[in-house]
């Protein structure tokens, strides 16, 4: 195990000095804050693993993390580590936000440098600059805590001098309570036992770099080129990702390579996967992203050498690295395009979603030539599919079955219980009712179902439990006798209380049942119900009636092109029926209107004019089917 | 399936007891249902103890609540001064509670203040929440029917009547209301007590309230000559808000009175106070638990009652998950209880950690004694049990005693609140710390006053009931003490001597001076320590070795796995679940639950042969704002095709599978109803993303 500095620290100083002299200097040197980044390389067999780092801020912190292991190996005499120092200039009263650190370190040195001895790894400490810490902070936004971000939503400036303004032991005392609020409660990073938990807030609280069209047919012929291997999804945000591919690999030797020639060049960190487990989950992701970065502001000069050689050996890969490649190749863009990043944070969200312009393909379902599927359709054929994992999937529905007992218990006591995760739990509650609930009085809700309310189920419930008879006049007094009737079985004091108890459950059983009652599953299925519906309705009715409607929906295709579309104002749509010989009065008209209301078949709209417009709520496709089909009929 | 509930009727109401529950789970169901029985037993001990600690932190302000309800309308009963009255009367009596934020709570202080209320002032109390009173004519109701069945509780004989009374008013007025009380008032004539006092109510800061009391207060300003009202709010943040909330015009004709309830804070320093630093319950948490429990109190809700519900779960994991929880009671039912160990038990007790390691302490032959025979294995239990017994006993009375002294300290390094102390002692030696260290050097720093102030305390916390085995430290305690006393007046004299010295200094002449002040300068150089010094120092090496003989941790303990409930992991995951995190796993990384190697891969990579859901889920990723279907329908087929090995032609040619496209819109029905996407309008064949950002 040794320490080395990194270059661009050793470069910048021309010298560099064991820790302990260090924390004279930041003695000091007044509020000065410098991080320093742990960076843990090696490799775990042969696979490649991402970075870690941890980040630590003030010589205090450095001094209790380093404590009892790994200290010893900080002084220089072992393996000759050394430290390097900042120089003053980078200080320069730049002091980032101590708490927006601490999430990166919630982890103890000691047992990392156990693990680290273990497994003969490098142990590299580099300073690095409080922008750039800063920087890595802010342009991820899951590397705070959550309670930081709607600051960091501010000025980041502010921000910063208002941290200067806290005493340095305010801010140790500050890490140390949130750094215990994440080691007890957050992320679950430590060991939680077989579920997946240990993905921190950071990858699902952070926020996204601006999307190109036409990414995700890029990443499926990714995936569709190495049928039944992993793939890596190389999303933007993961641009110097060790991966898991054999290309990745390669290419990785090969900067490997490079690196052992110019000897300085390390830009690329990997660490046991078990060991960055145990680090603080959140910052994961932020932390390969920010050693993107580093690499680029520290390595620029000589990095040019060592480019061409990795280029050189994506050239001869295939079309998935071109993702990979691309940020690699165009350093200085990407570096101005962080910096633009950490100002434009927030805004970058807005400008998202103000922005009218999509860009997505105009391609439409229609142009696929697909027969549309109605629901039993749907079901026939997904009978048909091969059902996947069906082994693993009864494991994990068995070790939720085991806890039935569990379950029942703590009900008994007092306690509800919350299951959660993905996956449908009704095949799994169904079995749990039918298994230990046979013998008590129970009551199943579909909460799925669209048109439950709060009064169907206590009506379902002083109906068809109590065999109460009559209406009450407001939830509350029906809650009321409930309760009065259930007192012989429920202990008072509970029946206020929930008590939830969270229980995960994650089943990947499909969502069948409950998706069913979803009507907005998406225009597949509409289209086609629409369309029969349009039809069994018109059939009934005169031919006259038919005739207007035809008239409407004629006019209606005629504006499809028209964005600002108002529809057909009533007295327009008079004139033209009249035309038409088909009404001779308005108060026809309006019959024949509200008749077609009621079926939903048009809708009517306000202008802003104040006069009434007239749509036909259903899409152009099937209108057009439809009055195809009325030609042929006619 | 068109129906959205069913409710299901039992055939029989028998019930299955929980105790069968209990031993269900379990394969080596050793001793469940004592173990049940001991968890149901310590549960009601522990429940009842809690019910104390907050009728005694309440006790307090009721009293001051029922002496200001007493006062407020004493106008009203004697009706000496009438024109007195008559100013006052305008005004209702108004008695604002604050109770702070810990919301969940304050339906236990309530309910108990309402209980409160009708045994000691009146029968008539009306306990109202603001969720129950969308409007002003359901908090009339509300009133009436509270105030009809106070009635019917106070004279069953009348019940019949009314009860019809109230069924008939659907139209409740003040006026009707004024009415009712007369009517009380006049059948019960003389006998009922002359203060009446009504409406307890309680509303928190939701802007439709403000409605509801505007309208009352001013309706029922009218009637307080008749009718003598007291309004009690309850308040979560502080009592500005009522003058916020309400009018002046109303807020003026309130009398406001402030009552302070108890901080949360202070609350749950007396219920571990009460519950964890005390021998009474043989059941204790392990630094971890109690770490999460605290952290969910102060990060998440501030709620007294969730704490001892959480309490209440891990006792009940520790007697469910822990087959030698059986041995978690008092002493000497554990001593009796270990006789009767089945051969099971006894080879459950050698699998301890803790055990392993006191048998590898021991002499071999003691060693092969312990691991082979049973009798032996209970006698050596039953010792060790007390040992435990004897370990807490010592430990409580010096955590007090230390927490005393750091609690003095600037900056309290081991914190202020003796939780923190606690929980550092518990989970590693705690001398070994830094934080220890610091508050050692600190110590050696403390002035005479206080370090005399904090040693009488220790003395006094060593003298009390808990602390028998303490008799030599009391004696040193108290020998320090005389030290100290001595002290004073020795130093009285050297200050004599110091100044003689001086004047023997003027007089000599340059050489003298010289040497001596040479001589000065050598002296402060070696600073010999003063007496004072050496026994400050003594004082603090004395705590030191108690602190190192007494505060061990508790993980170190034999035996300790019997009462500590220590999987702070399961409580986590029960009470402060992540069920966002778990969806995000399932989605990223289905390998964490499905357990196939196809599925295996590194971080922010999925294999294409993950369910679809997370395929979807993973294109989706790759799109803005809005998704277009068929690109999103094409990739989707692409992957999948290329996975069955299918021809990837096929898919150029717009040919998509049928049963991939019903794949496709199962999986893409299944997000919708997560939540991550929704039909958008804005583009045909769009749906838009819900979800900003992800990896």
């Amino acid at each position: 195990m040794h320490l080395v500095p990194t270059r661009a620290a050793a470069t910048r100083l021309g010298a560099s000095c064991e820790p302990r002299g260090r924390e004279r200097n930041w003695g000091g040197g007044a509020r000065a804050c410098c991080s320093l980044r742990l960076q843990f390389r090696g490799q775990l067999g042969a696979r490649p693993l991402p970075p870690c780092k941890v980040y630590v801020r003030s010589p205090l912190a450095v001094r209790r993390l380093l404590r009892p292991g790994a200290r010893g190996a900080l002084l220089p005499g072992k393996g000759g580590c050394k430290a390097a120092g900042l120089p003053g200039a980078l200080r320069g009263g730049q002091c980032p936000a101590s708490y927006l650190v601490n999430a990166c370190w919630h982890c103890r040195l000691s047992a990392m440098s156990q693990l680290e001895l273990k497994r003969n790894k490098v142990l590299e400490a580099r300073f690095v600059a409080d922008e750039d810490v800063l920087k890595h902070i802010s342009d991820n936004g899951g590397v705070k805590v959550r309670k930081d971000r709607a600051q960091l939503a501010l000025n980041i400036k502010r921000f910063v001098k208002k941290l200067e303004n806290i005493s340095d032991d305010d801010e140790a005392q500050e890490i140390l309570e949130e750094q215990n609020y994440v080691a007890v409660l957050g992320a679950c990073a430590e060991d939680s036992l077989r579920n997946g938990s240990s993905a921190g807030g950071g990858e699902i609280y952070s926020f996204q770099t601006p999307k190109r069209s036409g990414k995700m047919a890029e990443l499926a012929s990714e995936l569709a080129q190495t049928p039944g291997k992993n793939v890596t999804f190389e999303s933007s945000q993961y641009p110097e990702k060790p991966a898991s591919t054999p290309q990745s690999n390669k290419k990785y030797s090969a900067s490997n390579k490079a690196q052992l020639k110019s000897k300085k060049n390390e830009f690329v960190s990997t660490t046991p996967y078990r060991l960055r487990k145990r680090l603080s989950a959140p910052s994961l992701r932020s932390d390969s992203e920010s050693d993107y970065s580093a690499s680029c502001s520290e390595e620029e000069e000589e990095e040019d050498k060592d480019h061409k050689e990795t280029s050189d050996v994506i050239l001869d890969q295939k079309t998935p690295s071109k993702t990979r490649a691309a940020p690699a190749s165009k350093k200085t863009p990407a570096k101005k395009l962080k910096e633009e990043m950490t100002s434009n944070l927030v805004e970058e969200y807005f400008e998202a979603h103000s922005s009218s312009k999509v860009l997505t393909s105009d391609r439409t379902l229609q142009k696929l030539q697909k027969r549309k599927l109605d629901q039993q359709t749907l079901l026939v054929l997904l009978n048909k599919a091969p059902p996947a994992f069906t082994a693993e999937l009864k494991e994990l529905n068995q070790q939720h079955e085991s806890l039935f007992s569990k379950w029942m218990l703590q009900l008994h006591l007092g306690f509800s219980i919350v299951l959660y995760g993905l996956g449908s739990k009704r095949d799994l509650l169904e079995k749990f009712r039918t298994s230990l609930l046979q013998d008590s009085v129970h009551l199943v809700v579909n909460g799925f179902f669209p048109s439950i309310t709060v009064r169907s189920i206590l009506n379902s419930i002083t109906e068809e439990v109590l065999d109460h008879v009559g209406t009450f006049r407001s939830p509350l007094d029906q809650l009321d006798l409930i309760m009065k009737r259930f007192k012989e079985v429920w202990d008072q004091a509970k029946q206020s209380l929930y008590n939830w108890l969270w229980y995960e459950t994650t089943t990947f059983s499909p969502y069948l049942e409950e998706t069913s009652y979803e009507n907005s599953l998406l225009v597949q299925q509409s289209g086609s119900l629409a369309l029969s519906s349009l039809t069994h309705v018109l059939h009934s009715l005169t031919p006259n009636a038919r005739g207007i409607f035809r008239l409407l929906a004629q006019y209606h295709l005629e504006n499809k092109d028209n964005p600002s579309y108002p529809g057909l104002s009533f007295q327009d749509f008079y004139q033209r029926c009249r035309e038409a010989f088909l009404v001779n009065s308005d108060l026809t008209l309006r019959a024949q209107l509200t008749e077609f209301r009621d079926h939903k078949l048009i809708r009517t709209k306000r202008g802003t004019d104040g006069v009434e417009y007239l749509l036909i709520p259903v899409d152009n496709g099937t209108l057009t089917d439809f009055l195809e089909k009325e030609d042929e009929d006619m | 399936m068109n129906e959205d509930r069913f409710p299901f009727q039992p055939l029989s109401s028998f019930l299955m007891k929980k105790t069968d529950y209990f031993s269900q789970g379990k394969n080596d169901s050793e001793d469940s249902g004592l173990r049940f029985a001991s968890c149901q037993l310590l549960w009601k001990q522990i429940n009842s103890e809690t019910e104390k600690i907050q009728e005694e932190l309440n006790k307090q302000l009721f009293d001051n609540l029922i002496r200001f309800l007493r006062q407020s309308h004493s106008e009203f009963q004697t009706k000496t001064t009438e024109w007195m009255c008559r100013m006052k009367s305008s005004e209702i009596p108004t008695a604002a509670l604050v109770l702070g934020v810990n919301v969940t709570d304050h339906d236990v202080t309530f309910k108990s203040l309402s209980e409160v209320l009708q045994d000691n002032v009146t029968p008539y109390v009306v306990s109202l929440q603001a969720k129950e009173c969308p409007g002003i004519k359901h908090l009339l109701q509300k009133l009436m029917g509270q105030l009809m069945d106070c009635y019917v509780d106070a004279d069953s004989s009348e019940e019949e009547e009314c009860v019809n009374i109230s069924q008939k008013k659907i139209r409740c007025s003040m006026a009707s209301l004024s009415k009712w009380y007369e009517n009380v008032t006049k059948k019960t004539g003389s006998e009922t007590p002359s203060k009446k006092r009504t409406s307890s109510s309680r509303h928190w800061q939701s802007p439709p309230v403000v409605v509801i009391f505007k309208d009352m207060e001013i309706i029922s300003s009218q009637h307080i000559h008749e009718f003598p009202l007291v309004l009690i709010f309850g308040i979560a943040t502080s009592p500005m808000i009522i003058h916020r909330l309400l009018p002046h015009s109303v807020s003026s004709l309130l009398c406001i009175e402030l009552f302070q309830s108890l901080s949360c804070k202070e609350h749950l320093a007396t219920v571990i106070d009460k519950l964890l630093l005390t021998t009474q319950f043989p059941f204790k948490l392990s630094e971890k638990v109690l770490q999460v429990l605290i952290n969910i109190f102060l990060y998440h809700d501030f709620s007294v009652q969730n704490f001892i519900k959480g309490f209440q779960l891990s006792i009940v994991e520790h007697f469910y998950s822990q087959p030698l929880s059986v041995l978690c009671c008092q002493l000497l039912e554990a001593k009796k209880r270990v006789t009767s160990l089945s051969h099971n038990q006894c080879e459950n007790i050698r699998s301890l950690p803790s055990f392993r390691r006191y048998v590898e302490s021991q002499v071999s032959e003691k060693q092969i004694a312990l691991l082979t025979e049973d009798s032996f294995l209970k006698e050596v239990t039953q010792t060790l049990l007390e040992d435990l017994h004897i370990y807490h006993e010592n430990y409580f009375t010096v955590l007090r005693c230390l927490h005393v002294f750091t609690t003095s300290l600037p900056k309290y390094p081991l914190g202020k609140q003796i939780r923190e102390l606690h929980c550092a002692c518990l989970g590693k030696s705690v001398w070994e710390t830094e934080e220890y260290e610091s508050a050692i050097q600190l110590l050696r720093m403390l002035a005479k006053d206080e370090l005399v102030a904090i040693l009488q305390k220790c003395a006094e916390i060593f003298i009390s009931p808990s602390g028998k085995q303490f008799s030599n430290t009391v004696e040193k305690l108290e020998e320090f003490l005389a030290r100290f006393q001595n002290l004073e007046e020795a130093n009285e004299v050297q200050d004599v001597s110091v100044s003689s010295q001086k004047e023997l200094q003027k007089k000599t002449d340059l050489y003298h001076l010289q040497k001596t002040l040479l001589a000065l300068k050598e002296s402060k150089r070696s600073k010999k320590l003063t007496k004072f010094e050496m026994l400050r120092f003594e004082v603090v090496d004395f705590i030191d070795s108690l602190v190192r003989s007494y505060l061990a941790p508790a993980e170190m303990q034999t035996l300790n796995e019997v009462v500590y409930f220590n999987t702070a992991n399961t409580l986590r995951e029960h009470l402060n679940a992540a069920p966002r995190i778990a969806l995000h796993t399932a989605l990223n990384n289905p390998y964490c639950y499905l357990k196939n190697q196809t599925l295996k891969s590194d971080v922010g990579c999925i294999s294409n042969t993950a369910p679809d859901i997370c395929i979807v889920y993973k294109l989706h990723l790759e799109c803005g704002r809005l998704i277009n279907l068929v690109d999103w329908l094409e990739a989707f087929s692409t992957v999948v095709t290329a996975v069955e090995g299918t021809d990837p032609e096929a898919v150029a040619t717009d040919q998509v599978d049928e049963i991939i496209h019903a794949r496709f819109i199962r999986a893409v029905s299944e997000l919708e109803l997560l939540g991550f996407i929704k039909p958008s309008k804005q583009k045909t064949d769009h749906v838009a993303r819900l979800t900003w950002g992800g990896c």
